[in-house]
């Protein structure tokens, strides 16, 4: 057991994917000597050369087109979208040719290629660095979309997303990429597709995933201090979502609250709510609620307090929901 | 400048409109008569493709077509000068590219008769799907050409092993970022990638001048790699520039582009209307420079095959339109149930619920039907 934030932990989940299966690539601007902008891929060049540690010209849709092309030649390419906001000019070769060209091959050719975008706002920066793009790919028939919320599930999913045939978008939640955690290289991982109940409690559901799953649980203790006993589940993957883990948990507390950084409007809450809704049906003591970002393209920094859930926000939906 | 008149400074022509063959300071054709009496079977059996797929829209059994009439010098002669090893990236026109690969012609037809999106085994045929998205394929090519790079295809010096790619695309293609970024990967890694461009003068209803404002070869300089404008209507000429490129990859030289000038004789697809946006002068000018009647002239006037091999060529050319007509019209769909198997390697519950949801509803109506 080791203790690693998270942004070592996901270098060392790199680190260890290329020494396991050499067709593994990693593509992506300034992923090599700099080890990339927030240095997810420290090292990795040094260690195993430029000709799999592949700093690209600066352009999206090139380095995901590009990729595409590799997997057609049994290479597993990780490529880095440096920023969320930075993924739309990608979109095409995403959406069209890496989601849909098993499809159209009858089956026959796999898109093995992982595309790692840290997302999510919260860091203060400047506009487009701070989006939530995953609606977008979750939408999207063909890509599986995955997020970690603590350093051992981002050391092991992004070996599991690596070793998945089918194309994975991995969302890094940049705000928690120094946060600390214990990683056991030794454990046996829980299935990537699948969700996690990170604390147990019985009054109301928090679904969350990414960097609002820290939020949840900071809320979750503050509740406590009320005596109030909240669950919250880590959804880790968004597409599939893991509807029995979900469902289990509202049988049980019959009143949930979905919590995104993404913009309400048709967001994994719209979806989330919907299944409780055709599962839970009969459990339900109040309406499914959403805390999410509103909706408004992301704000200027200097507001994105006032914008992204919080702690408070989190309690203020929790309080409505125990109001029914 | 016209767009439809090549400077003929700039254009590689072995083999004139009238069908008499001339030199080039850089580029020879040298290949056998035999082989380019196999170029004129190539390209008289892809247009006899393209008429039996057009009529066969114009009767109900396509959804749609998209016609090479006129480019058939440029598919046939880019074709034939591939390696063994070599991969081709193609557009959704390049159907002589495909006869010459031995794709069968009828799984060309599934995807315009919308039985599936390309029936091919692209790995086998090292033919990859046809791509609609326009100029996407450029990048998977270089991506692919990278991969061969890093495989150790490219410039051991033996002809067993190199191997290199072709990119095709048209001259409405050129606009896009995906074509320009295929150019600066490419450049950037120098990789094996032949970038063919069949400049056919219009995409849609637009004429080339919309795309550029200088001819398309030249655009390759500004990406560091060479381009060469060749007479896209002389298969010889196409196949002299097209081996010497690919051999230039192979060799680990790198990039190279190719403008193949030629001209879409028909509609860009079975549902447009060239008649609303170009002048019929300019179809008839064209007509004068059909790539396949020169090679004829040249054949005949040469004396190297006899009549009967015209003759032997046209019958075999109707038989193969009629069993394309014969398996086109028996075409079905697959099924709405089969298709849920296609969309992940490792299929997800909620799909798999839906698939089974779907048959259930679907088998209700069977047992229906059966019960009356």
């Amino acid at each position: 057991m080791t203790t690693l934030t998270m942004a070592k932990a996901l270098n060392a989940g790199l680190r260890r994917a290329l020494e396991a299966d050499p067709k593994v690539l990693l593509c992506g601007q300034d992923i090599g000597k700099l080890g990339g902008v927030f240095r997810i891929t420290e090292g990795l060049q040094k260690d195993f050369g430029e000709h799999r540690v592949i700093d690209s010209p600066l352009a999206e849709s090139g380095i995901v087109g590009t990729a595409v092309g590799m997997a057609m030649r049994g290479y597993r390419p990780v490529v880095e979208i440096q920023f969320d906001g930075f993924v739309f000019p990608a979109y095409d070769q995403i959406v069209s040719q890496v989601a849909k060209l098993r499809f159209r091959t009858q089956g026959r050719q796999s898109m093995p290629v992982v595309i790692r975008i840290p997302f999510g706002g919260g860091i203060g920066a400047v506009e487009h660095h701070s989006e939530s793009p995953e609606a977008y790919f979750s939408h999207t028939p063909g890509l599986k979309v995955v997020t970690c919320s603590t350093p051992s599930d981002a050391y092991w999913m992004m070996q599991q997303s690596i070793a998945s045939d089918d194309p994975i978008i991995f969302l890094e939640p940049k705000r928690r990429y120094h946060d600390k955690g214990e990683v056991d290289v030794d454990a046996t991982p829980l299935p990537l597709h699948q969700a996690t109940v990170a604390r147990e409690g019985t009054d109301v559901t928090l679904l969350a995933y990414g960097p609002m799953v820290r939020t949840c649980l900071d809320a979750a203790a503050a509740a406590e201090e009320e005596g109030r006993s909240l669950e919250v589940v880590d959804l880790r993957t968004l597409s599939p979502i893991d509807t029995a883990t979900v469902v289990r948990s509202v049988q049980k507390t019959g009143r949930a609250v979905v919590v995104h950084e993404a913009q309400q409007n048709l967001g994994l809450g719209a979806e989330l709510s919907a299944r409780i809704t055709e599962h839970c049906f009969y459990s339900l003591e109040a309406p499914v609620l959403r805390v999410a970002g509103y909706d408004m393209p992301y704000p200027p920094s200097r507001v994105e307090d006032e914008y992204l859930p919080d702690l408070d926000r989190v309690l203020d939906a929790v309080d409505r929901s125990l109001a029914h | 400048m016209s767009t439809t008149t090549a400077d003929e400074t700039d254009l590689v022509q072995l083999l004139t409109p009238e069908g008499v063959r001339v030199e080039h300071p850089e580029y020879e054709f040298t290949g056998s008569d035999e082989e380019i009496a196999g170029h004129l079977r190539d390209m008289v059996l892809g247009r006899r493709l393209d008429t039996e797929a057009t009529a066969l829209q114009r009767q109900g059994e396509l959804g749609l077509w998209a016609s090479l009439l006129g480019q058939e010098a440029a598919q046939v002669g880019s074709a034939r000068a591939l390696g063994p090893n070599d991969v081709v990236f193609p557009t959704y026109r390049e159907h002589a590219v495909a006869l010459c690969m031995g794709v069968d012609p009828i799984d060309l037809l599934g995807l315009f008769r919308g039985v599936d999106m390309g029936g091919w085994d692209a790995e086998a045929t090292r033919f990859r799907l046809y791509t609609l998205v326009i100029g996407a394929q450029t990048l998977h090519a270089c991506g692919y050409a990278m991969a061969l790079e890093r495989d150790g295809l490219v410039g051991n010096g033996t002809k067993a092993e190199d191997a290199a790619v072709v990119a095709y695309f048209g001259d409405g293609a050129t606009s896009q970022g995906d074509v320009n970024e295929a150019f600066v990967f490419a450049s950037s890694y120098n990789a094996p990638v032949v970038f063919f461009c069949q400049n056919n003068q219009w995409a849609i209803s637009e004429p080339m001048s919309r795309q550029s404002r200088i001819p398309l070869y030249q655009r390759s300089l500004g990406f560091g790699f060479p381009g060469v404008r060749v007479d896209g209507n002389d298969v010889l000429a196409v196949r002299a520039v097209t081996e010497r490129a690919l051999e230039r990859a192979r060799n680990g030289g790198g990039p190279s582009l190719i403008e193949a000038f030629t001209y879409r004789m028909g509609a860009h697809t079975t549902s447009d209307d060239p008649s609303k946006y170009r002048l019929a002068d300019e179809l008839e000018t064209w007509r004068l420079r059909d790539p396949i009647e020169r090679v004829r002239a040249l054949l005949r006037t040469s004396g190297s095959v006899g009549e009967s091999f015209f003759r032997d060529l046209e019958t075999e050319a109707d038989d193969l339109a009629a069993d394309l007509r014969r398996r086109c019209v028996q075409l079905q769909g697959p099924g709405l149930r089969s298709l849920f198997g296609n969309v992940y390697g490792e299929q997800t519950e909620y799909l798999a619920a839906q698939q089974q949801a779907y048959a259930e509803y679907a088998d209700s109506f069977e047992m229906e039907a059966g019960s009356r």
